[in-house]
């Protein structure tokens, strides 16, 4: 549906349905340069299980107005203000990679708003390299390439995909192709600069599931030990096989991972 | 890294899709002959039928074996996803069904092969789909008989017979400018040759029954979605961008976005349709895929000498080949097809039809069949066999004549190849009537 928030017009996918306010509600929020499409199978999943479902598009990102927002802190303050505009007072936010940290401040600073959260392929700090930032301020393809290639494991390069026939490497590329110019460069630049995740996840107190990917090379396990022992509240599953593209490359056991919060 | 770090044709022909078998550690991709597949729970059940999980329900809709030649393929085709159908020809069908219905319209290249144009010229219009055919070496032909209605431009990269060089730049800029999608035939050419995505056309379809296989043993079509074409900016293909009420009302752009086109294809044209295809013929598929560059290039290398052969032959009078000096479609064809016009050609005869009769049965290596693209060179007479429906001013517009011969050059050697042609030749010349040798 199109709602209106901070005066812009922007895009969450419900799987066509109204928001309950008997319901319990999920936020789904996508990485960088991506858009909803990437919670399809598991926001279906959830609204069939009694859920409100929300995924969203970021300012600027797929079906959404605006232009993208700088920081972080701006990110998750506009995720609080769409929970307003829907009226509903309390989510849990499951995040991928950008949109991890998202639903980490969020957790942090609204507390009183956020009864769990779910960071999938995430770590903190989260810095991007210098040849992605630099190819993405270029708006240049190999930002995209670089990104695909990376995000997802090593033997996943050959594809072998639970959804049947969807070659997801092309899948994955093609998505960022279709951001808007700029997009990527302000996502990965706002990863590049939150700092303070550590600091932010020592003070989440509600349930949390750090999900992650055994051979995640953008955001790999071991980088994710400062964040493990901050945030005292999680529960860290990590998926065999699966690089950092986890919705795509664990379809299955990324649903069975989030039912342990959601 | 650099989008050259992808693995490149031959990496991708023998691995994607397929990871050693997860319960045995087959290295092969085994053949997963069963119709059904369990369920562990009836919540896993109820999620796999919502699309809520990934995995198969029904061979009819999804099976391991042909999920990893559906994604070999769009892989080679630098695609987002793909479909394995029963046959090239319901590939195509599966195409049409999801994008248009009854009093629709779509412009196609005049210059196809017999079974497509079997569909849209006398099938189709049955159920209120008409066709225009055009010169496919024109695009403003194709502009200019873009009605409001058409939903779909069609055309073959390499036109059968004639082996006509579809333009896909140009002919894709016709179609976006029109807000519709390029779908092209690229049986003759397979993803070794040409990537027509790459050139802007939006859907291909393979007959997987000629090189890809490439041994004439099984019969198999592929669908493959180049995830490229703004659905909802055309506005012209409300099966994808409004609400299906045969899946509870499921937006497929919106859920699937550059996947939309081929999700509906599965979810609905081969879930009602059922032209599936059988796990075992998606096995030897994938067999013949693995050898893709290797056989593609013995073909063209002996095409290039068999061609030669008959350009200096005093009994030929023209040969087909985009290659060749003359031929209007050459410089195209350069540019496009570098690396060369593939394996399948035609010829005329001097001495019209009973010289053409007569040299194909005189051959004994060729074999006198309707297909092309097996190992084994093949031979036909396509008046009277591919083409034989269509009448003389249709047969004209596809570059047909009574007495053109088409040759599908396989993997012999080609001095026996050669030889075999000569002695062809040899009983034309004598059907005909002449004393030439």
């Amino acid at each position: 549906m199109m709602i209106t928030v901070n005066e812009q017009t922007v895009y969450c996918y419900t799987n066509s349905r109204d928001i309950d306010p008997a319901k319990p509600s999920i936020v789904f929020i996508h990485g960088s340069g991506m858009d909803h499409c990437v919670w399809t199978l598991a926001s279906r999943h959830f609204a069939r299980h009694g859920n409100n479902v929300i995924s969203l598009d970021l300012p600027g990102h797929g079906r959404s107005g605006g232009a993208p927002l700088a920081t972080i802190e701006a990110m998750a303050d506009w995720v609080i203000a769409v929970l307003d505009t829907l009226k509903i007072e309390q989510a849990a936010l499951v995040g991928h990679s950008l949109g991890s940290l998202i639903a980490l401040e969020s957790a942090a600073a609204h507390a009183s708003r956020i009864r769990a959260i779910a960071l999938v392929g995430t770590t903190s700090p989260m810095p991007v390299s210098d040849a992605i930032l630099d190819a993405a301020k270029a708006n240049d393809h190999s930002a995209f390439d670089m990104l695909t290639q990376w995000g997802f494991s090593k033997r996943h390069q050959f594809g072998g995909n639970r959804s049947s026939g969807i070659w997801m490497i092309g899948n994955t590329l093609r998505l960022y192709e279709q951001s808007r110019p700029d997009v990527l460069f302000h996502d990965m630049r706002a990863c590049n600069d939150y700092q303070s995740g550590i600091e932010q996840a020592s003070r989440v107190t509600c349930p949390a599931l750090l999900l992650l990917g055994a051979e995640d090379r953008l955001t790999p396990v071991r980088s994710t030990q400062a964040l493990q022992s901050a945030l005292t509240s999680a529960k860290v599953e990590v998926l065999p096989g699966s690089g950092h593209t986890i919705m795509v490359e664990s379809p299955n056991a990324m649903l069975d991972a989030l039912h342990q919060v959601l | 890294m650099a989008a050259s770090d992808y693995p490149g044709l031959d990496t991708l022909a023998l691995h994607a899709g397929a990871q050693p078998d997860p319960a045995t550690g087959a290295r092969a991709t085994p053949i997963y002959q069963t119709a059904s597949f369990c369920f562990p729970d009836s919540d896993h059940a109820a999620s796999l039928f919502n699309i809520e999980r990934a995995g198969h329900v029904y061979s009819r809709l999804s099976n391991p074996t042909n999920a990893v030649l559906e994604e070999r393929i769009a892989a080679l085709e630098g695609g987002v996803g793909a479909i394995a159908t029963a046959s090239g020809q319901a590939a195509l069908h599966l195409a049409i069904i999801t994008l248009m219905g009854a009093g629709s319209h779509i412009v196609a290249s005049a210059a196809l092969y017999g079974g497509s144009h079997n569909l849209f010229a006398y099938t189709l219009p049955r159920f209120g789909i008409e066709t225009t055919f055009v010169d496919p070496r024109d695009p403003q032909a194709f502009a200019a008989a873009i009605q409001d209605n058409t939903r779909l431009i069609f055309g073959e990269t390499l036109g059968n017979p004639g082996l006509d060089v579809l333009n896909i730049p140009a002919i894709a800029d016709v179609a976006h400018q029109a807000g519709l999608p390029l779908m092209v035939d690229s049986t003759f050419t397979t993803p070794y040759l040409i990537k027509p995505f790459e050139l802007g056309a939006d859907i291909i379809q393979h007959s997987a029954t000629k090189f890809l296989s490439g041994h004439g043993i099984v019969i198999g079509g592929l669908l493959v979605d180049g995830g490229h074409f703004d659905w909802e900016a055309s506005g012209k293909f409300p099966t994808l961008t409004e609400p299906y009420e045969g899946f509870h009302n499921l937006i497929f752009t919106e859920e699937f976005g550059p996947t939309a086109f081929i999700q509906r294809a599965r979810k609905e044209g081969l879930r009602d349709f059922g032209a599936c295809m059988a796990p075992t013929s998606a096995f030897h598929i994938l067999q013949g895929i693995e050898t893709l560059s290797v056989r593609m290039n013995r073909h063209v290398d002996n095409t290039r000498e068999i061609v030669n052969f008959l350009m200096e032959h005093p009994q030929v009078d023209r040969v087909g080949y985009p290659e060749l000096e003359g031929h209007p479609d050459q410089s195209l064809a350069a540019t496009l097809l570098p690396k060369g016009c593939g394996a399948v050609f035609s010829f005329d005869l001097s001495g019209g039809r009973p010289a053409g009769i007569a040299f194909v049965d005189a051959l004994n290596v060729f074999s006198h069949l309707a297909n092309i693209g097996d190992a084994k060179s093949l031979v036909i007479h396509p008046a009277s066999t591919t083409h034989h429906r269509m009448d003389a001013e249709a047969l004209a517009a596809g570059g047909i004549g009574e007495g053109t011969i088409r040759l599908s050059i396989g993997l012999e050697d080609v001095k026996d190849l050669i030889a075999d042609l000569k002695q062809g030749l040899r009983a034309a010349g004598k059907a005909a009537g002449g004393s030439r040798s």
